[in-house]
């Protein structure tokens, strides 16, 4: 147990430092721009954390990010790079939307696990398009889920523009794409008065640990580990591989799919443009943070979800642009990545934990 | 720099994390001599050879050639100096050309254009000098292992070495093979050629060298002229220890036919026929062993029985029952064991636990887990009273089991293998690459399940080993079966000559 | 009568496919060395971005297309040394360090866009240039020879990477390191000096295929101008079989398939907005599905090299 505690206190050591390094290379490119990084970072990082706003706002997006970092580690487990989470997102939304639409008469108990399911399935079925690609004809997962990307937006705009619109915009004539309010019975609860943190993060901490559960304490979750360490392997002990990329497609598109149905039922209430706000793509940088472990995930997910705030807030208050937050978090796996040289290469983490211990 | 007269291996170290490969070891060579380097597996001679060749910074010591201290940074350098290195497994480019592998190393004046055409021609003059017959046009991957060989000698000899490292050369060769490269490395030393051969095979060392060197966990242990010294005193050094390998006690009776193959035929993934028409018999409480040159079917042979290749011609009953074509789980739940040969990649998941490798085919079985979920507590249990039942010698059963060695993953294997008590088991070149304390234990292991009537494939290169454990020995060469022979009158000319694909007439 | 104007479109379709196949050709083609040399680069889409925004900028605020072309180039060669830095000297898994220099470029490129132009500005773009004698060549005159230089730099891109591929001793090198760098290592060859060669190449042709597409395409900037054809040249590598006319090949097919979807479109053939514009993203799909890239990819492809490690 001892040894388990040491070695957590590594990784976060080894994480921490990754960002920090991220956020020195980004000074870097503000230095160059002309703007000052230290009021930038103060904007960002500090800014949310002072105030009941930034908290809130940090839980909302920790909602979507932990879902779509549990699957986006579930895919890198069994090597599969889905970067399709932007699109697994949208059609997971559009789905819960027209299930709360199409069913507003049926009780909360009911309607909002039938809304979460119907965005499970919507995500599951697009990230099982890739896996399936991938298992039967070895199509590169990562092109298939970029190309799927742009194909579900599309998919997306089309129905929120078209037969999903809301009828009072096309009554009044002002056309804003965005589907009609879901049916109360379909929202979650605002936890703090006057502010968007709402009851699905319950519902998100729950679905990590069962997601835990799945993974390291059934023969399904055996099988998928199996199949993502060593195909070869797996299949030598009999599991059948292909299926199991597939389901861990299926299963990693779907969270991402549950993901876009918690912002629809706990944060906007309909769907409408913008809604995945890059979740996908933040999402990656949450699963590695969290070491692709659904446990580790959910501190990620706050993290990045103060950091997400955060750059809006210093967009609104020292009008540094909040794309700057793409490029740090594009650092941040960058620096993460590397670091796994020293995390899972005997050589060089004997180096750094000597070098480590010294200095402690 | 002129040509290599001597050269000098002082006091050299090199650790890996949490290894010692070599300690303080010395050696020297001279033009016009072979050394043998002897020792068994994990003594430190690749090492040793990948310092001398630049591959490798040793930690500390030197190296001298011709009495002068030198710097071999890189492999570059070890060519510039004239050292020619044989590697054990093939440093060649399969999707090149022979021409194009040799140009590698060429400093070629202009940047913009080479002379390819040359460059064969210059190979075809070497390999017509030495008896080679190699064409240079060809693309490596079209080569047969022995000709990939011939290729590593002409890439030497085209970069002017003479200093020849040969690591484990014979390893996948036919025994005529050996004979000839044993012959031409006689000639060419007369030439004032100086040779390091690198075996771990006693009686070709005998054979080939003029001296021979032991390491053994790193270290010298003992230097010597060939002359003065025999099989027994060089066994008793490379082990450190006397070893007697078991043999297999002749039976008079054996049970029925467990598994049967009729006109098995199959396509390797580049679909090219690897097996054309196998017919095999297993039989109860009995070792089949299988020669034959490596890549010549055998591991389709065994991925076909196990269900991991598919055959699109003729049937293999095991214990009455066609399963050709079977799911590898249906195979696996009639009691079929498997003993891969790929042992890091297929044997076992490198970064699971030594404990989930251990259940890797029983995880769905009752004890192991209900409906669907695990049993951790039993599966602990389980774990360790194997790990100390089969003598794995690994920190904690949570271990990642990359992190073992050679010999105990294969426990960890043989232990998941044989404790499901299968009727048939197939094992593929079990020892390759373990040391002597694990060989000996995986032997006496696989009789002990012979004896308690499995009927057990074993598949090796080593003709030692299936000369003593086997029943009988069916040689396979390009996808047939050649010949069965009963072990008791196998001999290793016999037995060299049908893995060449030479069947002898009536005598 | 009909046939004339059916000859006419065509020319026109060709000659479109043409122009907007050469971003595609040049990020390809530097994939291509990237990948053939072992390192699978996936963030072209940034680097094109990053090129795209640099040569927009200083055509817009210095009028000098020429600098931005160069300055595109020279920041993808940036981009590429950091990619060679993470995943050949660190060893990072390369299908998700690439995503990282991907979401770098782009939020670079987007904070930049921000920061120092603000909204959409349109600038002059690069002029097209006619060859003297062949452009007035009946029909492929205008398909050929009526493009801007850089179109005629791609197309000539394609003959030169062959023959440094396969006829030069450095092509030798890159196509060993990719294969079997362990014996490409022990022939003396600098494996790692090899990969950032490609690596940075690759990726200043990256840095000019962003550039194309912002002062010889659309002479403008907007954060979604690239629009996923640093992914769509990653999937021409697979298609093209990692050779160099493979890849013009498909360029080209792919940039005609495209012409003519978006004759039906402007020709008034009803249908959703939509489907035209998911149309390329199907079609690289169906090309990827089409491309069984067995045998022919590298067999070092993301795989590090550590000439220490026993694997």
């Amino acid at each position: 147990m001892k040894n388990n505690l040491k070695e957590i206190l590594f990784n976060i050591a080894v994480l921490l430092g990754s960002f920090i390094i991220a956020l020195f290379l980004g000074s870097i490119i503000l230095l160059i721009a002309g703007v000052n990084p230290l009021v930038a970072y103060h904007a960002m990082i500090i800014r949310p954390v002072s105030n009941i706003y930034g908290l809130s706002e940090a839980v909302v997006r920790a909602i979507p990010l932990m879902m779509v970092g549990i699957g986006i580690s579930i895919a890198f487990r069994s090597k599969m790079i889905n970067i399709g989470g932007e699109g697994q997102i949208q059609l997971g939304a559009i789905a819960a939307g027209a299930a709360a639409l199409a069913l507003p008469g049926l009780p909360k108990v009911i309607l909002i696990p039938v809304v979460i399911l119907a965005g499970f399935t919507a995500g599951g079925i697009w990230g099982g398009i890739a896996g399936w690609m991938k298992a039967k004809l070895s199509v590169n997962e990562v092109l298939s889920t970029v190309m799927l990307n742009y194909i579900a937006f599309q998919i997306y705009l089309y129905l929120i523009r078209g037969p999903l619109i809301d009828p009072s915009e096309l009554a009044w004539g002002t056309g804003v794409p965005q589907t009609a309010r879901m049916p109360d019975s379909s929202i979650f609860q605002r936890l703090i008065q006057g502010q968007r943190i709402h009851s699905g993060i319950f519902i998100a901490i729950i679905i990590a640990f069962l997601v835990y559960f799945l993974l390291w304490r059934t023969t399904f979750g055996f099988r998928l580990r199996a199949v993502g360490e060593e195909p070869k392997a797996a299949n030598y002990a009999g599991v059948k591989v292909d299926k199991y990329l597939v389901l861990a497609m299926i299963l990693s598109g779907g969270l991402a799919g549950i993901a876009g149905s918690i912002e629809v039922i706990g944060v906007h209430h309909r769907v409408l443009e913008g809604l995945s706000a890059n979740y996908g793509f933040s999402g990656i940088v949450v699963a590695l943070f969290g070491r692709l472990h659904p446990l580790g995930v959910i501190p990620a997910s706050f993290f990045f979800g103060l950091l997400l705030i955060g750059a809006e807030m210093m967009q609104r208050a020292v009008d540094i642009p909040s794309a700057l937050v793409i490029s740090i978090q594009g650092l941040v796996i960058l620096a993460v990545v590397s670091s796994n040289l020293i995390l899972e290469n005997p050589k060089y983490r004997k180096k750094f934990l000597s070098f480590f211990v010294q200095k402690l | 720099m002129g040509k290599i007269q001597s050269m000098e291996m002082v006091d050299i170290t090199k650790t890996f994390p949490g290894v010692i490969a070599n300690k303080d070891v010395n050696l020297k060579v001279e033009s016009g001599e072979v050394l043998a380097l002897l020792g068994e597996n994990g003594a430190g001679k690749t090492t040793l050879m990948n310092i001398l060749y630049g591959l490798y910074k040793p930690n500390g010591g030197k190296v001298l050639i011709n009495g002068k201290e030198v710097n071999i940074d890189s492999p570059q350098k070890a060519l510039e100096l004239g050292i020619g290195m044989v590697h054990q497994h093939f440093m060649l480019v399969p999707s090149l050309t022979v021409t194009e592998n040799v140009a590698l190393g060429i400093k070629f004046k202009s940047k913009f254009s080479m002379n390819l055409d040359r460059v064969a021609e210059k190979i075809k003059k070497l390999s017509e000098l030495h008896n080679m017959n190699i064409n240079p046009n060809l693309l490596i991957s079209d080569l047969s292992v022995g000709e990939r060989q011939k290729v590593e000698i002409i890439k030497a000899l085209y970069h002017e070495a003479n200093l020849l490292v040969l690591d484990e050369p014979t390893a996948a060769l036919t025994p005529q093979e050996t004979d000839q490269l044993i012959k031409w490395l006689r000639s060419v030393i007369g030439e004032g050629m100086g040779v390091i051969f690198i075996s771990h095979k006693l009686n070709e060392v005998m054979e080939v060298s003029d001296r021979v060197e032991v390491l053994r966990n790193g270290e010298n242990v003992y230097s010597t002229k060939t002359s003065e010294t025999n099989i027994d005193e060089l066994a008793r050094n490379m082990a450190g220890r006397d070893v007697k390998l078991p043999t297999a006690e002749r039976k008079s009776k054996y049970g029925e036919d467990i598994v049967n193959l009729k006109d098995v035929w199959a396509k390797n993934e580049r679909g090219i026929d690897a097996l054309r028409g196998i017919n095999l018999n297993i039989r109860k409480g009995e070792i089949l062993g299988i020669a034959g040159v490596s890549g010549n079917g055998q591991k389709e042979l065994a991925e076909a029985i196990a269900g991991l290749q598919k055959i699109y011609k003729g049937e293999i009953r095991f214990k009455g029952e066609n399963i050709a074509n079977k799911s590898v789980q249906q195979i696996i739940d009639k009691g079929m064991g498997f003993v891969p040969e790929d042992r890091l990649h297929m044997g076992t998941i490198p970064g699971f636990k030594v404990k989930e490798n251990m259940i890797l085919k029983d995880y769905l079985r009752d004890p192991f887990s209900k409906i669907f979920l695990l049993d951790r507590t039993y599966i602990n249990d389980y774990c360790k009273s194997t790990v100390d039942e089969y003598d794995v010698r690994c920190p904690n059963i949570n271990t990642p089991t990359h992190a073992l060695s050679g010999g105990n993953i294969q426990k960890v294997i043989l232990s998941r293998e044989l404790k499901r008590n299968p009727d048939a088991l197939i094992a593929s070149y079990p020892i390759r690459g373990v040391d002597i304390a694990s060989v000996q234990y995986i032997h006496e292991k696989l009789l002990e399940a012979r004896d308690n009537d499995m009927a057990i494939l074993l598949i090796t290169e080593e003709l030692d080993e299936l000369i003593n454990l086997s029943d009988r020995i069916a040689v396979i060469y390009e996808g047939q079966i050649l010949d069965i022979i009963d072990a008791k009158e196998a001999d290793k000319s016999r037995l060299g000559l049908l893995m060449a694909g030479v069947k002898e007439g009536v005598s | 009568m009909a046939v004339s104007a059916y000859l006419q479109l065509a020319i026109r379709i060709l000659t479109v496919a043409v122009a907007v196949s050469a971003p595609y050709i040049f990020a390809a083609i530097g994939e291509m060395f990237s990948q053939k040399s072992g390192v699978l680069n996936l963030g072209v889409e940034g680097i094109m971005m990053l090129g795209a925004f640099v040569a927009f900028y200083f055509a817009w605020a210095h009028e000098n297309i020429l600098l931005g072309i160069i300055l595109a180039i020279f920041v993808g060669g940036l981009m590429g040394l950091l990619m060679a830095f993470v995943s050949v000297t660190l060893k990072a898994k390369q299908g998700i360090s690439g995503i990282g220099l991907f979401m770098f470029g782009w939020g670079v490129a987007g904070t930049l866009f921000r920061l120092f132009v603000g909204g959409v500005q349109s600038i002059s773009g690069l002029q097209d240039l006619n060859v003297s004698g062949l452009t007035d060549l009946p029909y492929i005159g205008r398909i050929l020879f009526s493009h801007n230089i850089l179109v005629y730099l791609a197309f000539l891109l394609v003959p030169v990477s062959w023959y440094v591929l396969y006829k030069t001793p450095w092509g030798l090198k890159v196509r060993a390191v990719g294969s079997t760098p362990r014996a490409a290592d022990t022939m003396g060859i600098n494996v790692t000096k090899i990969r950032y060669q490609c690596v940075i190449l690759g990726s200043m042709l990256a840095g000019l295929a962003g550039a194309y597409l912002s002062v010889a395409q659309a002479n403008m900037f907007a954060s979604d101008l690239v629009a996923g054809r640093g992914f769509i040249a990653i999937a021409l590598v697979y298609f093209g079989r990692w050779k160099p006319f493979g890849i013009l090949k498909g360029a080209m097919l792919f940039s005609v398939a495209n012409g003519f979807q978006r004759w039906f479109q402007i020709s008034g053939i009803a249908f959703p907005y939509e489907v035209t514009v998911v149309f390329p993203y199907v079609l690289i799909i169906v090309v990827l599905a089409l491309s069984h890239k067995k045998f022919a990819e590298p067999t070092a492809l993301t795989v590090p090299y550590d000439r220490e490690f026993k694997g």
